[in-house]
């Protein structure tokens, strides 16, 4: 039975999982103890007659998807470079400022002037991303001093992009991505993190990413003797970090219906790079599971989200938040591991000479 | 050799008592010993006794449980039954951490050196173990030249590690060992990374800690080392113990059998082995001129079904010859002719498409992705040949991953296991299955069998022989020149990045190699 609950475990992967899954778990149980209301889902009617879902877990669902989205995409880096980008809010803001430039631009909001905007955005993205991924992988600089380049000008070049203002786009399409699809009561923004994790599965399944990606990872001299270019992989994660950032700048923009440089995705790097730890993610690089990140990203909303309930104030969460990550990130350390590892070495060495001592007898 | 003991008296046991006495006192014991890894059983119920004033080597194939075995004594690894008995202690020796064995008596000198290359010889050697936050280096310097003088260590006290040759390095990290109150001694490998001279010297120590009453774990692959230096020969396999024997009484054919657990006639076969030469007359791979950043110009060409090699000695520029004809430094100039049509070969990736696959010289640098799965590492070179919008199914990957651990008889616990966690002789054999598996025209394989024990390098060399007769052209580069002799049909001789001579036929003789590689060769480019 045991035996069999291990290779189900195994079959499925989950054994990085552990960790953030037990966490989650914990979140929950502890706010079901103290109060089961933090549960409740409403439905509310909005402004315009339409019935929205609301509640704490709508609010960690849908709040936490910015988040979900680049997380997947710093897996990716991580994975590949063994280092973060630190640039991802900055580049966020970028890409925002040029998709409601365009927007406004174009007059009003249609369908086809949204996407010629979500395509400047995304362009936008992945150019500046790609100039973080040459740095790193053409002149090997280390990815957090790299990304540091435009971690700290990015805001200022989105702020000439907005040309110093706020600037604002007023239209039912905006409000849509931003908030909710007039009479589908979830919010929009959990469609999109679901729409990029099925892009990137796509994407997964259709070529060697993974593969390819942990191979230069683990071994990047290995890799390249097997006929791997280590540059084009890191260039690849690099890019589709932009597409995350793209699509994150896109839904934080619609959320606002403006962008503000100085606002926009701020603090979301730290953020992700801890969704990708506590992911169970190695951040030297190597075997990623972009799950783990996303669940990641979950966890920290929900902490967040439970901590504003129990009425503390914002000043203060990020020390409790701070408390509770250093659990969860002990929990996932090798030391930690190791030990419950060896725990489970010794029950299964003595249940090895139990049964031999079984048929002994 | 007294007035060098005078000098530093401190150092060790009292050496008074006969030596004959000092045979039979058993220093360390180990009873039972059993480790348990997921999916293995790395070691099963072996014991191990070290006696005062012996070298005893440690001997068993890859996997057979000689680390395992080393790092349980050393604490690197706990144990999950058995006993160890250390002379002085009472009761069972307390040993859960280095830290613990170190002050228990047991040194560890390892085969890569841990010391930091960027601090003095001194430095070296009293870093970790000084008491208190203050340290008085001019003193340390003092006992540091004390040990260096007593122990014959070519080295300066106050001379930067790194400038130091790789034996005299390693000498120092046994100084440092020694010096620690030591009984026990485990060299793990220490000589694979020295020329004979530098052996010999290293082996000078080791008898002269043995004449000071230290008890000597050896472990290595080198046979005749073995025969050289030790007094008892413990050999594992699997796991379990084989037995323990003196030296005297062990011919070395036997001990290779008692590692393999195979039969004497097994080895002979393949020393009576005819060479294949190739009949075929069609030409695989050509090249004129070609040259690297690393490697000089050079002609080479090899027919289908030839084994070919490059020798000379390490540093000749014989890996530096087959990295180029892979393309994995940075091409220079040259022409190169595959099949006989002129293409460009300027990285890894553009060899494979060509047909031409490259066991690397160095395993777990270039060789194996060390966190990734057996099966992935298998399936790699293909995978990246068939490119990268076709990904293999996953049931297709199981299915080549299952044939070649079956037909190379890789020992692993399954195919997700990490290749890290294989013995060197297994994670080669990956890496074969994975060119293998690309089912290349040509082969480069360097130094296949650098590091693995005795049945895996015959393995090696029989396999080499059949993908000949299949028509596989194979270059194959090794140290060992008995086995170059034995597998290839032609042999390229190297001196200090040039091609020095090319043997064939009556040529291909120990004698005639190390004649060419002093210099009676034919001059070539």
């Amino acid at each position: 039975m045991d035996k069999q609950k291990k290779r189900f475990w195994e079959r499925m992967g989950i054994g990085q999982l552990i960790i953030p899954l037990t966490a989650l778990a914990l979140l929950l149980l502890f706010n079901l103890i103290r109060d089961p209301g933090f549960f409740e889902i409403v439905v509310n009617i909005n402004n315009s007659g339409n019935p929205v879902l609301g509640g704490n877990l709508i609010s960690v669902i849908n709040s936490a998807s910015e988040l979900a989205i680049i997380a997947m995409g710093m897996t990716l880096v991580t994975a590949a470079t063994g280092g973060q980008d630190i640039s991802v809010g900055a580049v966020g803001a970028i890409s925002a400022s040029v998709f409601i430039k365009t927007l406004i631009g174009m007059g009003e909001v249609t369908g086809w002037t949204l996407i010629v905007a979500v395509l400047a955005c995304i362009a936008t993205a992945i150019a500046f991303m790609m100039f973080n991924g040459t740095l790193v992988s053409v002149f090997k600089i280390q990815p957090m001093i790299a990304t540091l380049i435009l971690y700290s000008c990015g805001r200022s070049i989105a702020y000439w992009i907005t040309g110093s203002a706020t600037p604002q786009v007023n239209s039912p399409i905006i409000t849509a991505i931003g908030m909710t699809i007039p009479g589908i009561p979830v919010p929009t923004p959990v469609f999109m993190v679901i729409l990029v994790g099925l892009i990137l599965a796509l994407i997964f399944r259709v070529t060697n990413t993974t593969l390819y990606t942990q191979s230069v990872g683990i071994n990047q001299g290995a890799a390249r003797l097997n006929g791997i270019h280590p540059t084009a992989v890191k260039m690849l994660s690099f890019g589709l970090l932009g597409l995350c950032v793209a699509v994150a700048s896109i839904i934080a923009t619609c959320r606002m219906s403006q962008v503000s440089h100085k606002t926009l995705l701020v603090d979301i790097e730290m953020d992700a790079i801890l969704a990708v730890a506590i992911g169970g993610n190695s951040l030297g690089g190597g075997k990623f599971r972009m799950s783990g990140s996303v669940l990641g990203a979950y966890i920290i909303t929900m902490l967040t989200v439970t901590l504003l309930a129990m009425g503390i104030n914002s000043v203060n969460i990020k020390a409790y938040k701070a408390v509770v990550i250093i659990v969860i990130v002990a929990a996932g350390s090798p030391v930690i591991k190791n030990r419950i590892a060896a725990l489970r070495n010794r029950r299964s060495v003595s249940e090895h000479s139990a049964v031999k001592g079984g048929a002994a007898s | 050799m007294e007035n060098i003991r005078d000098e530093a008296p401190r150092l060790f046991y009292d050496t008074t008592e006969g030596a004959a006495r000092m045979q039979n006192d058993v220093v360390l014991t180990m009873r039972g010993i059993s480790k348990l890894f997921p999916g293995t059983r790395a070691l099963d119920n072996v014991d191990f006794t070290l006696r005062r004033g012996e070298i005893h080597a440690l001997m068993g194939e890859n996997g057979a449980g000689k680390s395992t075995l080393i790092k349980v004594l050393t604490g690197v690894y706990g144990k999950d039954a058995g006993s160890i008995h250390i002379e002085g202690i009472e009761g069972e020796a307390p040993i859960h951490s280095p830290q613990d064995a170190q002050n228990a008596g047991i040194s560890t000198v390892y085969q890569e050196i841990t010391l930091c290359p960027n601090l003095t010889v001194a430095e070296n050697m009293f870093i970790g173990r000084t008491d208190g936050a203050i340290v008085n280096w001019k003193d340390c310097e003092k006992k540091a030249t004390a040990i260096l003088e007593s122990l014959n260590i070519p080295a300066r006290a106050k001379q930067e590690l790194s400038s130091c040759s790789l034996a005299v390095q390693q000498m120092v990290a046994i100084g440092r060992a020694v010096d620690m109150n030591c009984k026990v001694l485990v060299l793990d490998e220490p000589t694979s990374s020295l020329d004979e001279q530098e052996v010999s010297m290293l082996f000078k120590l080791m008898r002269d800690l043995k004449s000071r009453g230290v008890g000597i774990v050896f472990v290595t692959h080198f046979l005749e080392q073995v025969y050289e230096v030790s007094d008892r020969i413990t050999v594992l396999r699997n796991g379990k113990l084989v037995g323990e024997y003196p030296v005297a009484e062990l011919p070395q054919l036997e001990l290779v059998a008692k590692m393999m657990g195979k039969d004497l006639n097994d080895l002979e076969g393949l020393e009576k082995a005819d060479r294949h030469t190739s009949a075929a007359t069609e030409t695989v791979y050509e090249a004129e001129g070609l040259s690297s950043t690393a490697r000089r110009p050079f002609d080479f060409r090899i027919r289908r079904g030839e084994v070919n090699g490059f020798t000379g000695l390490l540093g000749s520029g014989r890996s530096e010859s087959v990295r180029a004809i892979f393309g994995a430094d940075r091409i220079t100039g040259g022409k190169v002719r595959v099949r006989g049509k002129a293409v460009k070969i300027t990285n890894p990736h553009e060899a494979m498409k060509h047909g031409i696959g490259y066991l690397p010289e160095d395993r777990k640098r270039d060789g194996i992705i060390a966190d990734l799965s057996v099966r992935d590492n298998i399936i790699l070179a293909l995978q990246v040949m068939r490119g990268f919008f076709r990904p293999m199914k996953r049931s297709e990957m199981e299915a080549f991953a299952d044939e070649y651990i079956k037909e190379l008889n890789i020992k692993t616990a399954s195919q997700n296991t990490p290749v890290g966690s294989l013995s060197g002789g297994n994670q080669q054999k990956v890496i074969l299955a994975r060119w293998l598996l690309t089912h290349p025209d040509y082969l480069i394989l360097d130094e296949p069998t650098r590091g693995i024990d005795v049945g895996t390098k015959l393995e090696i060399q029989r396999l080499v022989l059949k993908l000949a007769e299949e028509n596989m052209s194979v270059t194959f580069i090794s140290s060992e020149i008995e086995e170059m002799l034995r597998t290839c049909s032609r042999l390229i001789v190297m001196r200090d990045g040039n091609t020095v001579g090319e043997l064939t036929g009556d040529e291909l003789t120990q004698a005639h190699v190390m004649e060419t590689i002093a210099g009676g060769g034919v001059q070539h480019g």
